[in-house]
């Protein structure tokens, strides 16, 4: 089996303890691969080394063992082909929407004339729907709006590789739906490669084309792989109806509810961290 | 607080203020009358004649405002050194503050940027400027004009001793704590140092930063006064001593009036500048 597209690799992140005990283990021995193109979430409760594990992707910390290897290179910290979508937006609130559209654009094309930013960000803030907000700044806009700015921020440095921590977690559910719609049109469209962290196991089903499960922390593990079997494109409409959707979302469910801590005590015998179980719920047995 | 409607605050200020001058003049009136009364310890200070002189030794309001006129109408005559117009005197004090301020401003600001994007650095200067920064600048007058030898430039160096601190301080306190999520920002997308120095470190500190340049123009400008008065020569405050000596009091009074407002629309200016840069998150 060759390397996957984004490889990790054996990683681990430790933390100095506070009062002068043994280093705090967050995880370790942490393998999987994202192919090209494909979509994958990380499901596992609050605490667990999720944003962590992002981080290290993103190259903004780094793994305290292990590396990250992308398209055959180890990463050594940020790259413009790795954008992120930070949970909080983290727009810089002193310039508008579309100066910190601008910013991220002038950032990926240093030569770029004034003009030509203009019109790749006004390419940008039309494509999420931003036109009215556009001279606002974000402490004007609503969170929803906010996040549509980080996304087309994101999006307008044309990444390979698209990386989300909860993105919607702090929007209400219509938002929520309305972005999760426009985030999987623009994957699909742009073949981006996407890493998404959530806790919303019908927004996993929706996007993902595996979903990573993540047992409870201290010492947390990727216990199983959940491939999404489901045909795309999906929507929120239609997606609950498709058969086989229960049994996914059940098998992830009972996952969060039970498996995560149980797991986090004894992983079954045979258990290799290097080749995770894959289980596919939607097909009938 | 609710906001009071800013007609009936002004209305209530002019009527305080014509409170506070006609008590003022009410008192200087039948003060006037019983000049024979002196106090035996102003009397030595300021010498008999002048303490029983004819006139009260306090003006009224009215002798004051006839003064401030005058002043206003000639502001900037020079008839010898000891005998300039407020306005000269002024403009001497203006420039030293801003000469020595400005030189603080070029200190504090890279150095507190430094500073601040150092851990290493804010810890190893922190002790120092912890000592240094309640020193009161005319302590380091002495230590000035003995190196220096040059009065004016001693004064320039008492504001700019006093006026570097609170900008220094502000400066690296604005700049460790940016966000780290906009720190972080810059580096997903590959901005160089200077780059996040000037576009995310320096706007997220700024308002910082311009509080700091507003204490430090209030300090400067209180110490420029008592850095004048020690000094001699020229400037605002040695114009106040100087009147002092010349027991006129009416001019120092405007003197008081005028460094005051003086040192609000200091203030004031950078008070705006400070909203200029101000963001809301
Ligand atoms: N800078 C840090 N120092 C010490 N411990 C940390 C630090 N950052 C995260 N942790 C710990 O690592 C664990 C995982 O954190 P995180 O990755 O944010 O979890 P998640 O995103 O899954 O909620 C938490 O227990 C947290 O306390
Ligand atoms: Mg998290």
């Amino acid at each position: 089996m060759g390397r996957a597209f984004v490889s990790v690799e054996g990683i681990a992140r430790r933390f100095p303890s506070t009062h002068g005990g043994p280093p705090q283990t967050v995880f370790e021995n942490v393998w999987f691969g994202i192919e090209e193109g494909e979509f994958v979430c990380l499901i596992g409760h609050s605490g667990c080394g999720k944003t962590t594990i992002l981080n290290i992707l993103a190259g903004l910390d780094r793994a305290s063992e292990g590396a990250v290897v992308v398209a055959g290179r180890e990463i050594d910290g940020p790259s413009l082909d790795r954008a992120v979508i930070f949970q909080s937006h983290a727009l810089l609130p002193w310039l508008t929407a579309g100066e910190n559209i601008a910013f991220a654009v002038r950032s990926r094309h240093p030569g770029w004339s004034r003009a030509q930013v203009a019109e790749e960000c006004q390419r940008w803030i039309d494509l999420v729907g931003l036109s009215a907000a556009a001279g606002k700044k974000p402490a004007q806009l609503s969170g929803g709006m906010k996040q549509r700015v980080g996304i087309a921020r994101a999006l307008s440095v044309q990444p390979k590789i698209l990386l989300m921590d909860e993105p919607f977690s702090a929007l209400d559910a219509l938002t929520r739906g309305m972005l999760q719609d426009e985030v999987n049109r623009i994957v699909a469209e742009t073949k981006l490669t996407a890493f998404m962290i959530t806790h919303d196991v019908d927004e996993a089903i929706l996007l993902a084309d595996r979903i990573l499960l993540m047992t409870n922390g201290p010492n947390a593990k990727i216990a199983e792989v959940v491939v999404n079997t489901l045909p795309r494109p999906r929507t929120r409409h239609d997606v609950h109806h498709l058969p086989g959707y229960a049994e996914l979302r059940n098998h992830i469910l009972d996952f969060l509810v039970d498996r995560s801590k149980r797991l986090a005590e004894t992983m079954p015998s045979g258990w290799d961290p290097r080749r995770i179980p894959e289980v596919r719920p939607a097909v009938p047995a | 607080m609710r906001a009071a409607r800013p007609l009936a605050s002004l209305t209530l200020s002019a009527l305080l203020l014509a409170l506070f001058i006609g008590i003022w003049q009410l008192s200087s009136l039948t003060s006037g009358a019983g000049d024979a009364v002196v106090d035996p310890e102003y009397a030595a200070l300021v010498g008999a004649a002048a303490a029983s002189g004819g006139q009260t030794p306090f003006p009224s309001p009215l002798q004051v405002g006839a003064r401030i006129l005058e002043h206003l109408t000639d502001p900037f005559y020079v008839r010898g050194t000891n005998d300039q117009g407020i306005g000269v005197q002024l403009a001497y004090s203006l420039g030293r503050v801003l000469t020595g301020y400005g030189i603080a401003a070029l200190v504090a600001i890279p150095l507190g940027f430094v500073i601040g994007m150092s851990p290493l650095l804010y810890g190893a200067l922190n002790p120092f400027i912890q000592v240094l920064r309640p020193i009161s600048p005319l302590a380091w007058m002495p230590l000035a004009l003995y190196t220096i030898k040059d009065s004016a430039v001693s004064s320039i160096f008492v504001i700019f001793i006093c006026s570097i601190w609170p900008m220094l301080i502000n400066t690296a306190f604005g700049v460790a704590s940016v966000r780290r999520e906009w720190l972080n920002v810059a580096r997903t997308l590959e901005c160089s140092t200077w780059r996040t120095a000037f576009r995310v470190i320096l706007p997220a500190a700024a308002p910082t930063i311009m509080t700091g340049t507003r204490i430090s123009i209030g300090i400067a400008w209180l110490v420029i006064v008592a850095a004048e008065m020690l000094v001699g020569g020229t400037g605002i405050g040695y114009f106040v001593w100087n009147q002092w000596n010349n027991l006129s009091l009416a001019d120092i009074l405007t003197a008081i009036l005028v460094i005051g407002l003086v040192g609000m629309v200091l203030d004031q200016l950078l008070a705006m500048a400070t909203r200029a840069v101000s963001y809301q998150e």
